[in-house]
């Protein structure tokens, strides 16, 4: 019998809160809203205290991915001059916009809503600019953003000055699209709420700490929607309070996401988006929990301080993980090595993510040399199953668990 | 109940090992893998058994591996074919070794400390680049049979190197080294260096050396390369395409045993 992932009582209450959200995003023009385009580590509070509806395309090209549309709609964008060696959320999302297919429409909503602005940090990547500056020519938007430091070890005042001055210069180009006049105490509000949220889902990731773990990675990838699309808000602080009270009942009953856990798992890179349900039922049935990712801990921005808006949005959005150096990306895997008692590391090698592909820099030797615990990787994509083999990645994992168990 | 089995249904060939108490082989049988699994590795099982003078009954229990080893309903168990290639080598060497198994369609690094227990392993990127797979390409390309290209690189008197990662690339660079004039024999030695390097790039390894699967068994002369690139001589087992299956066949051995035991 095939292993299942046990559900959440939580659950009804996310569909809720992210229904809610979906559907106001969609009705944002006829309620007299405008939208706002954001990069899932872009200045988000600034937007929503300006009072736009905030709209993340990182969220839509994961719905792609994990509905499987993707692989059938990337090529529509690959024809079209988008390769298929760049960012498979950019290609996916275009082709979905090309072939009017998405998501949304399951959902009986009628689509992605069209951007009155975008606004992008490369924090991330360079890839996210060139997306949505497709969507300025297509609709002739404004397209403005945040040029972050790339790959700093330690970040230093300057950078961090450099960053929150240029947050700081997108207020009055936001404030014509808005039509309403910045307010500080609103942003300090917002602000105060995002590091809120941020707290809780900290703590929701580190119930996973516990033995055995009441849940795991892709439990979490669809937990943490609410922290990526509505942090700032209230409903996002009262969802992560009831699934906090959930997770910390399942730890006091010995409740497991993995029945029988034997092995604990860190996993380093993008999700693999179409297979989380293969992946996840393969690691029940290995007795092997995924327990904790650098992609589910990278909405977490400690640095958010409503006494210094400007500065501390900069240091949050220029500390994430994905835009470091190796050295401080290390130490971070080496921190969450130990705090969740992990046994093996599997990094993804996303192909059309060099980004957030951390084993293409002789990471892997490095830490397994310091931490004396072994290695995978699993040459994958986020979304793009062309680039996937399920036949390899399942013997790869398979013969990982059993390097494991004789250890 | 004093036998044991081992089989090893891969991408394109189905290897069978029948063991007793001690280990000793004393079946094998072979088949293309083709399309229905299952099948094959009942015809394999019939025949090895046939061919030992043993019954159904006489085996107390059988492991699949390869990529065929959840379709092999009989298997009382599985392990993947890392586990069983280290196992199969270990038990000819008995030292620190690591193990190259070059196959149909992917290749493996295995790394086994003194104990033979396994510190670290590779797979082969996604891509076929240098696995039997990529052979099977050069030699349709060429119009050659598969048999024929250890016999003709033999004969080759010139180090020809094909660069491309990619084999439809290195096969349209094959087709250029032909316009050139250059000879089969050194376009075939050059695709088995290329083998060798595509290896050489998935991993360091140190120490004793290993070869074991089909692409090896077939063709000696990219073990004398292995060991030229390497330099060192690789350990080769006895049947090296059986390996797979013989590991198999020590953990339906070893298995029982453990069950046994009280």
């Amino acid at each position: 019998m095939a292993a299942e992932r046990k559900d959440f009582e939580s659950n009804q209450a996310m569909r809720q809160v992210m229904n809610n959200y979906f559907v106001e995003l969609t009705k944002g023009a006829e309620n007299g809203k405008k939208t706002a385009w954001c990069t899932s580590v872009g200045p988000a509070e600034l937007l929503l205290s300006l009072g736009f509806n905030v709209y993340f395309p990182e969220n839509h090209g994961a719905m792609l991915g994990a509905s499987r549309m993707a692989t059938d709609l990337i090529p529509l964008a690959n024809a079209q001059g988008y390769s298929p060696d760049i960012c498979s959320y950019l290609t996916a999302d275009i082709g979905s916009y090309l072939a009017k297919q998405s998501p949304f429409h399951k959902m009986k909503l009628s689509g992605p809503p069209r951007a009155d602005v975008l606004v992008f940090n490369t924090n991330q990547c360079r890839d996210v600019k060139d997306w949505f500056q497709f969507y300025a020519r297509e609709w002739d938007v404004p397209c403005i953003g945040i040029h972050s430091p790339r790959a700093p070890g330690e970040l230093d005042g300057a950078m961090i000055k450099g960053v929150a001055r240029q947050i700081e210069q997108l207020v009055e180009p936001l404030e014509k699209v808005a039509g309403q006049k910045f307010d500080i105490d609103r942003l300090r509000e917002v602000i105060g709420s995002s590091r809120r949220c941020t707290e809780l889902w900290r703590e929701v990731l580190e119930t996973a700490s516990n033995v055995p773990s009441p849940i795991s990675f892709f439990d979490e990838t669809i937990q943490m929607g609410p922290a990526v699309v509505l942090r700032g808000t209230q409903p996002a602080i009262d969802y992560y309070s009831l699934l906090l009270k959930e997770l910390k009942q399942r730890v006091a009953d010995g409740v497991a996401a993995v029945d029988g856990e034997s092995f604990r798992i860190y996993w380093e890179g993008m999700p693999i988006w179409g297979k989380l349900k293969d992946l996840s039922t393969q690691f029940m049935h290995l007795k092997a929990c995924v327990v904790a990712s650098t992609y589910c801990n990278s909405w977490i921005f400690d640095a958010l301080d409503p006494r210094d808006p400007f500065e501390s949005m900069a240091r949050a959005y220029s500390s994430i993980f994905i835009c470091r150096s190796d050295d401080p990306k290390e130490r971070y895997i080496e921190e969450m090595v130990e705090k969740y008692k992990v046994n093996g590391i599997l990094y993804h090698d996303a192909k059309t993510c060099p980004n957030n592909s951390n084993c293409r820099y002789q990471m892997p030797q490095r830490l397994q040399a310091r931490l004396g615990i072994p290695y995978m990787i699993v040459n994958g994509d986020l979304n793009d199953l062309r680039l996937y083999s399920d036949e390899q990645t399942r013997t790869n994992i398979e013969a990982f668990v059993e390097q494991l168990a004789e250890a | 109940m004093s036998h044991y089995c081992g089989i090893d249904v891969g991408a394109s060939a189905a290897k069978l090992v029948l063991i007793d108490g001690d280990g000793k082989i004393v079946a094998r049988a072979l088949r293309r893998s083709g399309v229905a699994y299952a099948e094959t590795a009942e015809a394999c099982l019939t025949e090895a058994l046939a061919s030992a003078g043993l019954r159904k009954e006489d085996v107390a229990h059988a492991v699949s591996t390869g990529y065929g080893r959840h379709n092999v309903p009989w298997a009382g168990d599985s392990s993947t074919e890392i586990a069983c290639h280290g196992k199969g080598i270990f038990h000819y060497y008995q030292k620190a070794v690591s193990v190259i198994d070059i196959g149909a369609q992917d290749n493996k690094v295995i790394h086994l400390d003194g104990s033979g227990r396994r510190t670290n392993f590779k797979m082969n990127r996604k891509c076929a680049a240098g696995t039997g797979a990529f052979l099977e390409e050069i030699a349709y390309r060429m119009n050659l049979d598969v048999g024929e290209l250890d016999r003709l690189a033999e004969k080759s008197t010139k180090d020809l190197s094909l660069g491309s990662f990619c084999t439809v690339f290195a096969a349209t660079e094959i087709l250029a080294r032909i316009r050139d004039g250059e000879r089969v024999e050194d376009i075939v030695k050059g695709a088995f260096r290329s083998v060798v390097k595509r290896v050489m790039e998935m991993d360091v390894i140190e120490g004793d050396l290993a070869v074991s699967g089909g692409v090896v068994a077939h063709n000696p002369l990219l073990v004398t390369l292995i060991g030229e690139s390497f330099g060192r001589r690789p350990f080769v087992p006895p049947e090296p395409q059986f390996v797979g299956a013989f590991g198999a066949a020590l953990f339906a051995r070893e298995r029982t045993r453990k069950e046994a035991t009280p």
